[in-house]
């Protein structure tokens, strides 16, 4: 399986990807389920632009990982690497078989990414606020070496309170690194609290402008928009580009959605079996919420 | 002829910059890391990045993930004490970067104690895949430069503000992993690292003059540690002094204990920092902190003579 052909109909491959995220929450919240342990919300908030980037965007070659030519992708906020594992799953780079071990002793499938263990990883990220300094190392690389690959980072809104974010930020504006797009999966919520009842991160789209980003803002979970906006990118030729893409954390589990309960924890197998339920359309987001309450009601 | 040690860096820098898969990285003190030098040659593959450590250490890392060889220079407190983006963006991602640290300890004397880099060795060694490297005069830090082009793994150079004297003649050749014995001797082993093999070398020579003959070993690579010569030294000399201008935590005697505690044994004395430093001269803070070479040939008298 690789990743959809490349000279589909817009439609056609705007349905595709959105039936591609779909699948991707599917098999998200089946590996948090077997794990026992995981983080639903920034995962499924992202599902989109997963979607968007791994089955269309990316120039990548599923079953050669390591080909020098390949855009990279570093997911700053690593702790939604399962999402990636799905998608690179999906597109063959590692076997489907792998994801029913996420967390398990010796996987490949670390609880984080470690580019050391699984394929297709290109950093080892978890501790936040990291990822995008090195996104700028590669893109600087890359524009030197006028290499046709261009680099992609994935960050939280959590993560963007680091002080390093803002370093490289600042740098790659500094630096107008236009091979470099950085992501902001701004889903609202972080572990404890609504991001901004822990410390507010906007006007965040000013910010990134004031550090010479070109900012495209989107709803992120509509896959049409986050293909314009990765499109768009590419015709930027003098700065970085930001995606500020609104999210929601938990997006497709009702019961999950917004809810700084589901960032850091996985559901139990039989909360897993309604959001499954919902995800693959059996039942109504209302019908779904009933059969949680009922499952958390039995539990106490 | 005397020379800081960053400046003979810079200087190798500049050199080894022929081949381009090197770079160089400053955060605002190039002048002082002498990583000017490389700007000047190289511009094109010479990264600013301000006063930002954090995400110089990280682009650093995404350069070697491009297939680049980074040298990221700043201050030893600086750089080594991000230790969690180290340990993270560099160690754990096994980016193939180079962390050089100038300004190493008290020896750089009037600045004072924030300038002062006195944990960075214990930091940096604590990383399963990095490297530790304190090379002792001019000869020795160019061809450290050198063997770290084609080094394989995450690394870290510790590099002084002062100056030091030539310690290596015509004939060296630095071979990474292999301590330098300097003066045989059998009553008792000095072990200096950087800037204190001069002070064992110091004290050799008082300890000479006593009748009391000691070997002086140059650590120049803290990391991996050259255990063997460490055990034969515990086994002829019986009696060990490190000294080192870090604290006495996680160091240079920290990693000379940790040899000696998994062999046969030998007692051990660790002369290090134990305080954040202050101002003052270079060999005023040696005196004052117990680093000097009147008090390693102290430390080897006691030993000798059995006294605790």
């Amino acid at each position: 399986m690789s990743q959809l052909a490349n000279d589909l109909d817009r439609d056609t491959l705007i349905k595709e990807l959105t039936e591609e995220a779909r699948q991707l929450r599917i098999e998200d919240i089946k590996m948090l389920v077997a794990a026992g342990s995981g983080h639903p919300g920034g995962t499924l908030s992202a599902a989109e632009m997963i979607a968007a980037l791994y089955l269309s965007k990316l120039r990548l070659k599923p079953d050669e990982p390591g080909w020098p030519d390949r855009d990279r992708f570093i997911l700053s906020k690593g702790h939604c690497v399962p999402i990636v594992y799905a998608a690179l799953a999906r597109i063959g780079t590692i076997p489907k078989e792998w994801l029913g071990t996420l967390r398990k002793f010796d996987s490949p499938l670390q609880g984080h990414p470690d580019r050391q263990r699984c394929p297709g990883i290109e950093a080892n990220t978890g501790s936040l606020g990291q990822g995008l300094s090195i996104a700028v190392g590669l893109a600087v690389a890359a524009r030197h070496d006028q290499a046709p690959w261009r680099v992609y980072c994935m960050m939280g809104d959590g993560e963007t309170q680091s002080g390093q974010i803002w370093e490289a930020a600042m740098l790659a504006g500094r630096l107008g690194v236009s091979n470099l797009v950085g992501i902001l999966d701004n889903n609202q919520v972080q572990q404890s609290l609504p991001v901004k009842e822990i410390l507010d991160i906007d006007p965040v789209a000013q910010k990134y402008r004031d550090f010479n980003w070109h900012v495209r803002e989107i709803d992120g979970h509509d896959v049409g928009q986050c293909v314009d906006a990765l499109d768009e990118a590419e015709t930027v030729t003098d700065r970085p580009t930001l995606i500020l893409s609104h999210t929601i954390k938990g997006k497709g589990v009702s019961w999950m959605e917004l809810s700084a309960d589901w960032h850091g924890k996985a559901p139990s197998e039989e909360e897993g079996r309604v959001a499954l339920d919902e995800l693959e359309g059996k039942i109504s987001a209302e019908e779904s919420r009933k059969r949680f309450e009922a499952l958390q009601k039995e539990g106490t | 002829m005397a020379k800081a040690t960053r400046e003979s860096f810079g200087e190798a820098l500049v050199r080894v910059g022929e081949d381009e898969r090197i770079w160089a990285l400053d955060g605002d003190l190039m002048k002082s890391t002498y990583t000017h030098l490389f700007r000047e040659k190289h511009p094109d593959r010479f990264v600013e990045c301000g006063i930002a450590e954090k995400n110089m250490i990280g682009v650093a890392a995404g350069l070697a993930l491009a297939g680049k060889i980074p040298f990221a220079a700043s201050f030893a407190c600086f750089i080594a004490n991000r230790v969690e983006v180290i340990r993270m963006s560099v160690g754990y991602t096994d980016a193939n970067a180079r962390l050089c640290g100038t300004h190493a300890g008290i020896g750089i004397g009037d600045d004072g104690a924030s300038q002062m880099g006195l944990e960075d060795v214990a930091g940096m060694r604590a990383l399963p895949n990095m490297a530790v490297l304190q090379p002792c005069d001019d000869r020795e830090t160019q061809q450290a430069v050198e063997y770290l082009v084609d080094h394989r793994g995450p690394a870290y150079l510790r590099l002084t503000r002062q100056k030091l004297d030539d310690v290596n003649g015509d004939a060296y050749r630095f071979e990474f992993g292999k301590a330098v014995q300097l003066r045989e001797g059998n009553d008792v082993c000095l072990i200096g690292t950087g800037a204190t093999v001069h002070e064992a070398l110091r004290a050799a020579d008082e300890l000479d003059a006593e009748g009391i003959s000691a070997r002086v070993l140059n650590v120049h690579t803290i990391k991996p540690i050259d255990a063997d010569g460490i055990k034969a030294a515990a086994a002829d000399c019986r009696r060990i002094v490190t000294v080192e201008d870090h604290n006495v935590a996680g160091g240079l005697g920290s990693a000379v204990a940790e040899v000696i505690a998994q062999s046969n044994g030998a007692r051990v004395t660790i002369l290090g920092v134990r305080d954040y430093g202050q101002s003052g001269s270079a060999e005023e803070l040696y005196d004052a902190y117990g680093i000097s070479g009147r008090h390693v040939a102290e430390a080897a008298r006691r030993a000798v003579s059995g006294s605790p």
